[in-house]
């Protein structure tokens, strides 16, 4: 449905919509923005959104300086102009803040190239790839060939278990890119941990067993006071214990073995190799000394009587990784949108643009001579936080008008 | 004492402060109201103690389980943030976090009573859905640093949607007037929805208590009303249901009466509500919509799949894009664009809910 010629018909005509609508907006809003400041009178001030009036006693050069303070000390690049007795200082800030939701609509815009880049340059496919062997190409879900360029080789798969539990902790294959015959890159890749090469990544996506495969039991063996020696052996092989003259020979191997908990068999419960444990039977001196199971994932069942370790470290050449495969070259695109797109909506949705008018002129009431500030000023945004704004730079004013009349 | 029993403490005492928010609606009276804020605040802190101790649990659970890793990896694979329980559970706590500090910043409490309610219905969900509480391991596609940011920034998106739907729901019912109003349908039958959930959850409730332990893993979710094995009892709720949603119609212009009488203006209802999805709609934005799809990315390698989340919280962001530009490009106001907020919140619980339950998908984690 979503590759669907109407489906893309109406993602094409959100584009054309928002790109009309954005591109019909636009002028007004930089008009907005280029409109240079007026001041605004007494009328005007008192229909503002955000308005406070209060007199003071105090000469009125210095109610002026220090309104003009307090705002430029607030972010406002202050202008000023004198009609008669009475002054009025006038500004704002933030006025390109308008343009937050244009820059939202053009990251949109941008995410829908990226991902039509995408899916004209890029491709998006799969491949399973045994242990042990290698390919050039990828594979699409339409059955198509992909070459790849260079040559992926699967060294391992591996899947870790929680302790105690069969849950899969992690799924892990080694991969080494081959080119030219050189090695160039190998890397353990791992579910959220991919591997990329030329701009094509494979993502560890699943995994199974090869029917039928005949694999190759890679043990650590460690004799007491003695070092480690790596085998690799096959079911019905006999290996030595170096420098002991005990000998093992691999009679059995269980892919997931457990005990029944009714019958107290020991059983085979998966095909996979959940609980891999190999059987190994032992004998010194041409004599059978014991027949015990070794589990991959308990190594303390590898100690044996006399103190030498049997470590089963693999199973190695029985499984497959499953590898997603995809080159998208619109990727870039999309994550630069990405960041567009949260700048834009911090802008749109945190910022606004505040304007504020300080009209001061002489009153006189009572017989008294006062100094008549009358303040107002209005936000795109967030109009309750721009009135605290407001009432802390006129706090700021009114105290520095007190410090000056107390000197 | 256990984390469990703060989150019983902290459950409590969100049932308690909704019946002391709706006693508050009533009566009117500023110790009600202040009992309610503490009893709020209370369940709070204990939620969030429970929620370290929690964390504190399954950064243990992770340390046995797991190979090792630093410090700070093993704290950030162990957030309680994995399963359907505990992102509910976390749900509740950046609602009741978003709601508190509103009611701080505002000086309202009245909309405590339509928060609260919400934060009872998904702890009470939580109890008869039969989600599981134990805590698991974290499966491979989740080991990633993006799952705290991203689960954590979606759900405080979802959290500030659902104080916007609470507050819509009391600005709609401030606006309306009769009864043959759309609005006035409408809020009134969501409402009568909400309380209808509810009430039904609290059957479910009883019959969870008395089921015995082991069969509790079930999903008794509407199971005691609407999905009973019993015929009767299913048409006898669904013309309860009936009745009640006529007796909300009926009667719901009382309820205006009642909120008209708190320090409760149109004008601050719809401050509220912008409010929220104005810090709501980023929030989703960048930390579901955006991280989610870098984190696909790096997971999948693919950005976007279309899968059942990606194409709700699709339809969620277009509702909300929509009431912002409802209000700012063409001008709407009131009624019209308040519904448009009450139905965001409800395909919010689409993504949600609906798509962990119901749908399978890559987003399919939740439901277990």
């Amino acid at each position: 449905m979503y590759h669907s010629w109407w489906f893309i018909t109406l993602l094409i005509l959100i584009c054309v919509n928002l790109i009309i609508c954005s591109l019909e907006r636009l002028p007004k809003t930089l008009k907005l923005i280029n409109t240079p400041m007026k001041p605004a009178g007494e009328t005007v001030i008192k229909t503002l959104p955000v308005r406070k009036e209060l007199k003071v006693k105090a000469n009125l050069k210095a109610v002026k300086d220090e309104f003009f303070n307090s705002l430029a000390a607030s972010g406002f690049h202050v202008s000023e102009s004198t009609e008669g007795d009475s002054a009025e200082l006038y500004s704002q800030k933030g006025k390109y803040s308008r343009l937050g939701l244009y820059i939202v609509h053009l990251s949109i815009l941008l995410i829908f190239t990226g991902a039509i880049i995408g899916a004209r340059f890029g491709f998006g496919g799969f491949l399973n790839l045994p242990e042990g062997e290698t390919s050039d190409v990828a594979y699409t879900g339409g059955g198509k060939t992909i070459p790849l360029g260079f040559t992926i080789k699967c060294n391992w798969y591996n899947t870790d278990y929680y302790r105690g539990s069969d849950m899969p902790q992690e799924f892990q294959s080694e991969l080494v890119v081959i080119e030219g015959g050189r090695e160039v890159l190998k890397k353990v890749i791992e579910v959220n941990n991919p591997l990329t090469y030329k701009g094509i990544t494979f993502y560890q996506s699943s995994y199974g067993m090869i029917p039928n495969a005949a694999g190759v039991f890679i043990l650590k063996v460690t004799p007491v006071r003695g070092t480690e020696h790596v085998l690799n052996v096959q079911i019905g092989d006999t290996f030595e214990m170096p420098g002991t003259g005990l000998k093992g020979t691999i009679n059995g191997f269980s892919p997931a073995l457990t005990r029944d908990p009714t019958t107290g068999n020991l059983i085979t419960y998966s095909d996979k190799l959940i609980n891999p444990a190999v059987l190994i039977q032992f004998s010194e001196a041409g004599k059978q000394s014991f027949t015990g199971w070794i589990l991959k994932r308990y190594p303390e069942t590898g100690v044996l009587p006399q103190g030498h370790k049997v470590e089963f470290f693999d199973y190695w050449g029985v499984e497959y990784t499953g590898l997603q495969v995809s080159r998208d070259p619109g990727v870039w695109l999309i994550y630069l949108a990405s960041i567009i797109m949260s700048i834009g909506l911090y802008i749109a949705f945190f910022m606004s643009n505040k304007k504020i008018w300080v009209r001061i002129s002489p009153d006189v009431s009572g017989g008294k001579s006062f100094v008549k500030i009358s303040v107002g000023g209005s936000a795109s945004k967030n109009r309750l936080s721009y009135e605290k704004e407001v009432e802390r730079i006129i706090a700021k004013a009114t105290g520095a008008i007190e410090e000056r009349s107390k000197k | 004492m256990t984390g469990e029993t703060f989150f019983t403490i902290s459950g409590l005492s969100y049932l308690l402060a909704m019946v002391v928010y709706i006693t508050y609606l009533a009566a009117r009276k500023n110790a009600v109201g202040a009992a309610a804020t503490t009893i709020t605040v209370f369940g709070f802190v204990s939620q969030t103690i429970a929620l370290l101790m929690r964390w504190g649990d399954s950064y243990n659970f992770w340390i046995e389980t797991s190979p090792p890793t630093t410090l700070i990896l093993s704290l950030l694979r162990s957030a309680p943030l994995r399963n359907l329980y505990e992102s509910l559970i976390f749900f509740v706590w950046c609602l009741i976090l978003i709601h508190l500090i509103i009611e701080f910043r505002y000086k309202i409490r009245s909309l405590g009573a339509f928060v609260t309610p919400l934060a009872a219905l998904t702890l009470v969900f939580i109890d008869v859905s039969g989600t599981s509480k134990e805590i698991q391991p974290l499966v491979p596609a989740l080991q990633s640093n993006w799952l705290l940011f991203h689960v954590l920034i979606s759900f405080l998106g979802y959290a500030a949607f659902g104080v916007s739907f609470g507050a819509g729901v009391v600005h709609l019912i401030l606006l309306t007037e009769s009864r043959e109003d759309k609005a006035y349908i409408f809020w009134s039958i969501i409402v009568g929805i909400f309380i209808i959930i509810l009430v039904a959850m609290g059957f479910d409730f009883f019959s969870v208590s008395a089921a015995k332990p082991e069969e509790v893993i079930q999903n008794y979710f509407l199971k005691s009303t609407f999905r009973s094995s019993s015929g009767g009892i299913v048409a006898i709720s669904w013309i309860a249901s009936v009745a009640f949603l006529f007796i909300i119609w009926r009667y719901g212009l009382g309820l205006k009466k009642i909120l008209t009488g708190l320090s409760l203006t149109a004008d601050l209802l719809d401050e509220i509500t912008y409010k929220s999805i104005a810090i709501g709609f980023p929030l989703f934005t960048v930390g579901g919509l955006i991280m989610g799809a870098i984190w696909a990315n790096s997971a999948w390698g693919k950005y976007w799949s279309w899968d059942p989340k990606e194409t709700w919280s699709l339809i969620t962001w277009f509702v909300y894009a929509l009431y912002l530009h409802a209000r700012f490009a063409a001008g709407w106001r009131g009624k019209r664009v308040t519904i448009l907020a009450v139905v965001g919140f409800i395909t919010v619980i689409c993504t949600y809910l609906g798509v962990n339950l119901l749908l399978s998908g890559l987003h399919a984690y939740g439901s277990e």
